[in-house]
């Protein structure tokens, strides 16, 4: 059986298996051919786990329940989503082997939800980077386009669903490393609101600043996705104990009357000519759509960057500070002493982009530069909420670039950090502000997709859904597909 | 002053494992004595992705110190990180409170041995993680046992207002009698629950510095501390005689030679890149809450001597015996609100009670004792049912865990008052001893005794003293 994840949405599959048109078995196996088949190409899998899930989509088969939406449906998790028993390394050498003794929070859910995870998707090492070129393990590449970057750093989670392996994924986003990667990809990625989704079992970059959120090809399949992973977790007390909504609700109701805003500081620094176009052709799209669109400032995005480099990299040095080579991962071999241990086995098992982040954080707090670095950068941060307050006294949406160029050449940034920084000026914020955004694709320019960047409320992701239906309804660019869906 | 010359300062940070039943950041249990990392799971382990969750008891543990400490509750807290490696420290970095304390500007008075109280201020207290514990193998590897790891700890940070090892000691004793008061830790010294980091400096008097500052961290006796601050004092005071400077160190006792030995100098401070602790939320703490917490604080040692003292009429010495210890002075309230009479319930807990917890090395709720036995047994004295004798075997019966009035029936323990019984008998010596009515009426008071003798054997022992002697009295009179 040949099978091509464009030809499906989740809610189709759902019907199908309810229907007995198709067994879980099959669509699993189905899909774990294609991954074999064109993996080579894109190289987004880290490892697949093909018996377990086959077993899985038996069980399931056997007892017949497709009453969950999810269930029988196979899917793919970033490795730094921990997974009892099945090799998660968060694509560090440090953490080469390691098998968890635990499932994520978000894994159990989408498990209890009948969920088939058929494997673990290549990432920048521990979610640090833009391209997934830090990954110590392999380079994945764009859907569209071998030779770009995938974005990163969910870009393994993005390219699978680009290229048809899976019809959803689970990332995690810091800084912009769901929507930056769905954007490059031409998919939807969405950052729910700091505190929707547990982050229990998420190997932590910065906890402040870490959510997880699910990547899919439609807007509709996001929002099941979401439905399934949101709600307070008692292992996360940053989680929210606030209601869930059915994210799907509200889909279809258009967006008449809806209040947009645009910020203007979004189209100013860095941003390709071209980009900048698509996406306000987009924009315009949405007003014939019946939103009202006015321009709005956020005056301190600027800071976004630099505050954002400082608070990241200050908890990122102290969340990796467990990777010690006491207790579990690698261990320096060359190691005779207890200082050896932490100096050899920390040099040896992370990578560059890595240890320069925990330069910079340990410089940041340490005793000399805490206040005149994570001082200040949390003030500015408490300023940059303050912008995004200001603006949703007046809007229900902020709109706009989701990433300032399309997926650049692989190597073309890896050696220039700071390009790279300045890459996720427009997804930072969203972070620091822990709101929900979301990035759907918005066309294409020279043969590469664009993304445009829905942020909304704290908590209000439903209104973003339906703004983003209602856009994607109205465009379909989802329908396009890479050459490399066509040739499995 | 003892010291020549020299002022001597001491501050001490103080702390005490509290007993909750789970760790402060994790749902495992708090039990010490296990087998290594038996009370352990990912958290503690700090596996990738693991996240803590604050223990709400354990923060009201560390209300009812700072409440008993009369410090002032912060409103608003939040947790902080103190960033260092070590393999007993799996997350590396410790989970506390450095920016915002539980509890500031606190005191406690300490009774001195001069008679005198001294109040010492307290700085602050906050509640943290404990550490796990290394230990060296004879094999050459190092093993870590995280069962210690996560234990709540309370942390109380003193100004430097001791200015003696003698009262740095009383201070210790009282602060852990505050402590045993607040129900928080039975701070066991040999079981690490108590140990104390020990600041020591000394100046000439009237210096405006401070002199250079040693520490010593982790002393676990308060005997050691104070053999430590003895002979800091005369080390430094010496060297500074000798025109020697001192260097800011990190010092450690040692017990067979009485001396402290250098471990390390520090040269700069030490930075532990403490910042607010993303994971866990900060927490409001309302006037609310803590009514409630103070609602719930045990009484105090001093407030429970007074009462006993004032309202129960027992001996202050004796007060002070019933207040060593929390459960040596809740199982004697008990025992009184059981209806014992107090005077005796507190002479049978001092003396007997005592003497068997020394002879058996046990605690006292390790015992089969409960207050309602020891109060029924000294009821069956009081109204006479059985004899300060019988009642030795009463005692031994209960701290079996016996019903003290089953027992002295099953084995015909109950004294014999029933002077319908008790008559015949003495009808009978008296009939058969003619002699001793003789040597009574010729007054021999020791034929008496002689004839109560008699009257105990028949009745083997039973026979209730004073109601016998009445008797015996009224009887003799009557030939």
């Amino acid at each position: 059986m040949t099978f091509n994840y464009f030809d499906h949405d989740l809610s189709d599959l759902h019907q199908k298996l309810l229907n007995h048109e198709l067994t879980a078995q099959e669509l699993t196996q189905a899909t774990l051919d294609n991954i074999a088949a064109s993996d080579g190409d894109v190289q987004a899998f880290l490892g697949t786990n093909g018996p377990e899930a086959l077993q899985q989509a038996q069980e399931l088969d056997e007892k017949g329940d497709f009453s969950n939406p999810l269930a029988g449906i196979p899917m793919g998790l970033k490795d730094n989503l921990s997974t009892k028993g099945l090799e998660t390394s968060g694509a560090s050498k440090i953490l080469a082997g390691f098998k968890p003794v635990y499932d994520a929070t978000v894994v159990q859910k989408l498990q209890a939800a009948g969920a088939i995870s058929v494997g673990k998707l290549n990432m920048d090492e521990f979610a640090m980077g833009g391209s997934t070129e830090n990954s110590a393990y392999q380079k994945t590449t764009n859907a569209w386009d071998h030779t770009k970057v995938p974005g990163g750093s969910s870009g393994g989670s993005a390219t699978a669903v680009a290229a048809g392996q899976i019809p959803y994924a689970l990332g995690s986003d810091t800084g912009g490393s769901i929507r930056q990667p769905a954007a490059f990809n031409g998919i939807v990625g969405f950052k729910p609101t700091y505190g929707r989704v547990s982050r229990f079992g998420l190997f932590a970059m910065a906890s402040s600043l870490d959510q997880i959120g699910p990547l899919t090809r439609t807007v509709k399949d996001n929002a099941l996705v979401l439905n399934a992973i949101a709600g307070f977790d008692k292992m996360d007390s940053t989680s929210v104990e606030s209601e869930v909504p059915d994210f799907t609700a509200r889909l279809g109701q258009g967006i008449k009357g809806m209040r947009i805003a645009v910020p203007k500081e979004y189209f100013e620094e860095g941003i390709d000519p071209k980009v900048a176009q698509q996406v306000k052709s987009a924009i315009e799209q949405l007003r014939e759509l019946g939103a009202t669109v006015d321009e709005v400032s956020l005056p301190h995005t600027r800071y976004g960057v630099a505050a954002y480099y400082i608070i990241m990299s200050s908890e990122a040095s102290s969340n990796l500070q467990r990777y010690d080579g006491i207790r579990y991962g690698f261990r320096s071999p060359d190691a005779k002493s207890l200082e050896d241990v932490y100096v050899k086995t920390r040099s040896e098992g992370f990578g560059d982009e890595v240890k320069r982040r925990i330069m910079l954080g340990t410089f940041s707090l340490s005793a000399g530069a805490y206040d005149a670095f994570f001082k200040k950068a949390a003030q500015v941060r408490t300023l940059i909420v303050e912008d995004f307050n200001k603006v949703f006294n007046d809007y229900d949406l902020i709109v706009g670039p989701t990433a300032p160029t399309t997926a650049y050449g692989l190597g073309e940034e890896i050696n220039d950090p700071k390009a790279m920084y300045l890459a996720d000026a427009l997804t930072i914020p969203v972070n620091l502000a822990g709101l929900p955004g979301l990035s759907i694709n918005a066309g294409f320019v020279d043969g590469l997709p664009v993304g445009l960047q829905l942020i909304g409320k704290p908590f209000d992701e439903a209104t973003i859904y339906q703004a983003a239906q209602a856009f994607e309804d109205a465009t379909r660019w989802f329908e396009k597909r890479p050459a490399v869906a066509e040739k499995y | 002053m003892a010291n020549g010359n020299f002022e001597t300062t001491i501050g001490l940070e103080v702390h005490v494992e509290m007993q909750t039943n789970s760790k402060l950041l994790s749902p495992s249990p708090v039990h010490y004595g296990d087998s290594p990392n038996a009370n352990t799971n990912v958290i503690d382990w700090a596996y990738p992705g693991v996240l803590p969750v604050a223990n709400k008891g354990a923060l009201e543990y560390g209300m009812r110190v700072a409440l008993a400490l009369n410090a002032k509750i912060s409103p608003f807290i939040r947790w902080d990180r103190k960033n260092y490696f070590y393999p007993d420290n799996p997350k590396s970095y410790q989970t506390t409170q450095s920016q915002t304390p539980l509890g500031t500007n606190g005191y406690l008075d300490v009774k001195l041995e001069n008679g005198e109280t001294k109040r010492v201020r307290i700085h602050e207290l906050h509640v943290e993680e404990d550490a796990g514990k290394n230990t060296h193998g004879n094999d050459g590897n190092s093993y870590v046992d995280l069962n210690r790891q996560g234990t709540p700890l309370v942390e109380i940070v003193s100004e430097p207002d001791l200015h003696s090892p003698d009262e740095a000691y009383a201070y210790l004793e009282q602060l852990r009698q505050v402590i045993l008061f607040t129900g928080v830790s039975e701070a066991k010294m040999q079981e690490g629950q108590m140990r104390a980091d020990v600041n020591i400096s000394i100046r000439p008097y009237g210096a405006k510095e401070y002199g250079t500052r040693v520490e010593m961290k982790n002393v676990n006796s308060f005997n050691y501390v104070r053999n430590a601050l003895i002979y800091e004092e005369k080390r430094q005071a010496a060297a500074l005689r000798a025109g020697e400077k001192l260097v800011q160190e990190t010092r450690r006792y040692d017990e067979p030679t009485k001396s402290t030995i250098s471990m390390r100098v520090k040269e700069v401070a030490d930075d532990y890149r403490y910042f607010p602790e993303p994971d866990l939320s900060p927490i409001e703490i309302s006037q609310d809450w803590i009514d409630e917490v103070a609602a719930n604080l045990p009484k105090s040692a001093a407030q429970r001597r007074q009462y006993y003292v004032d309202d129960l009429e027992i001996e202050p010495y004796d007060a002070e015996v019933l207040t060593q210890t929390l459960a040596m002075a809740d199982f004697y309230d008990q025992t009184v609100q059981a209806g014992a009479d107090p005077k005796r319930a507190a002479n049978y807990l001092i003396g007997d009670v005592n003497a068997y917890l020394n002879k058996t090395q046990l605690e006292l709720q390790e015992t089969k004792l409960t207050p309602a036995n020891l109060a029924g047994m000294v009821k069956l004295i009081e109204d006479g049912t059985i004899s300060t004798k019988q009642a030795k075997k009463v005692f031994e019966a209960i701290m079996d865990g016996e019903e003290p009035e089953a027992f002295a029936k099953k084995n015909g323990l109950v004294q014999i008052s029933d002077t319908a019984i008790l008559l015949p008998w003495v009808t009978e010596v008296l009939d058969a001893n003619p002699q001793s009515i003789e040597d009574f009426k010729g007054g021999k008071d020791r034929a008496v005794g002689f004839l109560i003798g008699q009257l105990m054997k028949k009745s083997k022992g039973q026979a209730n003293p004073g109601v016998l002697n009445q008797l015996l009295m009224q009887e003799l009179k009557q030939r």
